[in-house]
């Protein structure tokens, strides 16, 4: 692990601050979208030697599926249902801000024991970082009311397993990393569907309105 | 390549052909058709007991070719009833058409194929995600409100439980260490013994939950009573005896890892408590249910919960634990079969407004009635008998206070059954209600029929070979290997 990994890892944590701070749906998107063009830096410093074909050709279709075609699908999604403000979240958006601060320290904390035992020289940083942006995007999911954050925050989650993932060294077969990157696409894809018939069918997409079937 | 392919090949085919043609009146042939060549196709496989080179990537373990057998089954067992039912849908809303969802059921078996017939977890991983998606436009035939409040549930819930699940895969191959290239099933096994015994033990609590989740265990099961009470009855059997068991699997092969990495009492003990937690929590919301198809969605919870609690337990009360899998699924097809045509006789889902099946049809007031027995556990049927392993495999391991707890849940979910199903079984037809005729070329009794006899002989007799199946899982559960 080199200083810029170490560098783009922390980029990496202070993009959550801004998806767990910001209202504007807009920016929450590009910070989503700025999240998985640092994890295709992170993933070409750390793979080093390891550098093959097969590791660029991933590298460029995450950058393609998860930096460029899911933000341009998510701001379509935007203008058609007319809403580009999250309102009134449960816990606002100061509050979210302190509250990730906390989940930081926390994810330090319970990741030492981890990096103890951590096979290899593996990052100081990556353990905690990816974990809280995985912890942000479930923050992002509990927290928010529309729709639409809610898959910013699961799309969060991804990008912190794929951090995660990608640097560790786990090397999946090729064709079952395009298979993860595959799902993940065609899940926002179909959750991008069925807000547009919420929307059609409510006039609105606050999740929390939707509160017909419970015991 | 081996011949596993095809099973989840075939049905994806069906599913292109639907997407190309487009004609409603080809859904009927081609959904029969994929259903009869999978369910052929993987009688064929099992019985001539072929195995793929070791260590490839569709490389069935013994519970997956279990599972596999139960999701081939169950699909033949409702192909029948999809097509009747959409046909009669389809005279309420004539302009619609249905290739799409049926061919999205296709997706669905194809990709629950590759779950249990997939060797690597990485691929399995792929499947399960693959099964949320290619399930989510099942659920909601009509796009009310309330079907898409339960799709938007279970694509968000399951998505993010997937999530987990996947980061618990990540930590199983940081666990596994130098062997880290190597996720197939064989391999992880193979490599149990050098893991990293605080990565594993981490790995196994992120399978737990994520695919827990989709499984349906307690507290994170909040997406099944919606899913399964709002999709149509067909899909509803599925995805409560077919997938259930597919995400069920991945927990199991955690399990297997962790048994042979000497950690099997840390990861069954864990797998008991959530089981535990699971028919309790079911029992409390069955009480006082006022839906009958979200009644038969708690007891499927519970049903996953003794699945769990049997394989957490291992042994004999794990061999139980895998017969109740077939005694569940066949059960609960049955069930909701027989609760899609009390939907379309009765036009509601209330329990409060169902009254006197019996007399009004007297088949469907039989199969609903004795399907709610078996699936309380009452003898003679299948569920019984694999209860009553289950505890008897308890009993050895002299587990005392989960032996009272499972028996007390399971005392309370029959009376909270049985309490609620009596009245709507007998006294006097209650009103707006439509006399059920068998349609030309109906069919729809068939699956069910076959359902039932498959429940009351699993009660009466159980081949020793298939015996011997069950017990193999266990030992495989228990981290002998393959």
């Amino acid at each position: 692990m080199n200083g810029l990994a170490e560098i783009l890892i922390m980029l990496l944590m202070l993009t959550n601050f801004r998806l767990l701070g910001s209202s504007r749906l807009p920016a929450c998107i590009s910070t989503v979208a700025f999240q998985a063009v640092l994890l295709g830096a992170i993933t070409l410093t750390t793979a080093g030697w390891r550098l093959s074909p097969w590791v660029i050709i991933l590298t460029a279709s995450t950058l393609a599926v998860k930096g460029v075609l899911l933000p341009a699908l998510l701001r379509k999604a935007v203008r058609d249902v007319g809403i580009s403000r999250e309102i009134q979240p449960f816990v606002g958006f100061g509050t979210s801000v302190l509250l990730g601060a906390v989940l930081l320290s926390v994810c330090f904390i319970i990741s030492r024991p981890f990096l103890d035992s951590a096979a290899s020289e593996q990052s100081r940083m990556l353990i905690p970082g990816a974990m809280f942006t995985i912890m942000s995007g479930m923050f992002i999911i509990i927290t928010r009311k529309k729709a639409l954050t809610q898959v910013l925050g699961y799309l969060a989650m991804e990008n912190g397993i794929y951090a995660f993932g990608t640097s560790l060294a786990v090397e999946a077969p090729f064709l079952v990393e395009i298979g993860m990157l595959l799902d993940v696409f065609v899940a926002v894809f179909v959750m991008g569907i069925v807000i547009y018939r919420i929307n059609q069918e409510f006039d609105h997409m606050d999740t929390h309105k939707l509160t017909e079937l419970r015991d | 390549m081996n011949g596993y392919w095809a099973v989840f090949l075939l049905p994806a085919a069906g599913a292109i052909i639907l997407f190309l043609t487009r004609k409603n009146r080809v859904i009927g042939p081609v959904l029969m058709a994929s259903a009869l060549i999978h369910f052929a196709a993987v009688a064929y496989l099992l019985s001539t007991g072929y195995d793929p080179a070791a260590g490839s990537w569709i490389c069935p373990d013994p519970p997956g070719k279990l599972f596999l057998a139960i999701t081939s089954g169950l699909f033949l067992a409702t192909a029948g009833y999809t097509t009747g039912f959409l046909r009669r849908d389809r005279e309420k809303h004539p302009r619609r058409n249905d290739t799409n969802y049926a061919g999205c059921l296709l997706l669905f078996l194809s990709s629950m194929s590759l779950a249990c017939t997939s060797g690597h977890l990485g691929l399995y991983w792929v499947a399960i995600e693959a099964t949320t998606l290619a399930s989510a436009p099942l659920i909601t035939l009509h796009h009310t409100p309330r079907s898409l409040e339960a799709v938007w549930k279970y694509l968000l819930i399951c998505s993010a439980g997937i999530a987990i699940a996947l980061l618990g895969i990540f930590f199983l191959a940081t666990a596994a260490g130098e062997g880290a290239g190597d996720m197939t099933i064989q391999g992880l096994l193979g490599n149990a013994g050098s893991m990293d015994l605080v990565w594993l033990k981490a790995s196994f609590i992120l399978l737990l939950v994520g695919f827990g989740t989709k499984t349906g265990l307690a507290p994170v099961h909040t997406w099944l009573p919606d899913a399964h009470s709002e999709a149509p009855s067909m899909v509803s059997a599925l995805l409560s005896g077919a997938l259930l068991n597919c995400a069920f699997l991945g927990i199991l092969r955690g399990h297997s890892i962790c048994a042979a990495a000497g950690m099997g009492d840390f990861s069954g003990g864990l797998l008991m408590i959530f089981g535990i937690l699971s028919m309790l929590t079911a029992g409390v919301f069955m009480i006082r249910q006022t839906d009958y198809k979200r009644m038969l969605a708690y007891s499927s919870i519970e049903h996953m919960g003794i699945i769990a609690l049997g394989t957490g337990a291992g042994g004999l009360a794990a061999a139980g634990a895998m017969l109740h899998t077939v005694t569940h699924s066949a059960a609960k097809g049955l069930l909701f079969l027989t609760a899609g045509k009390l939907v379309w006789m009765y036009d509601t889902k209330k329990i409060s407004a169902v009254r006197g099946i019996m007399s009004f049809d007297p088949v469907t007031g039989v199969f609903w009635l004795g399907g709610i027995l078996a699936v309380a556990g009452t003898p003679p049927f299948g569920v019984f008998m694999s209860e009553f392993i289950v505890l008897k495999g308890l009993l050895e391991k002299q587990q005392p206070l989960s032996v009272v707890l499972y028996l007390i849940s399971l005392a309370f979910v029959f009376v909270a059954m049985t309490r609620l199903v009596i009245p709507m079984s007998f006294g006097r037809p209650s009103g707006n209600r439509q006399r059920p005729e068998a349609g030309k070329g109906d069919h729809s009794i068939l699956g069910p029929a076959a359902l039932a006899l498959t429940l009351l002989t699993a009660g009466l007799f159980i081949p020793a070979s298939l015996w011997k199946v069950f017990t193999r899982i266990a030992a495989f559960m228990g981290g002998s290997g393959l």
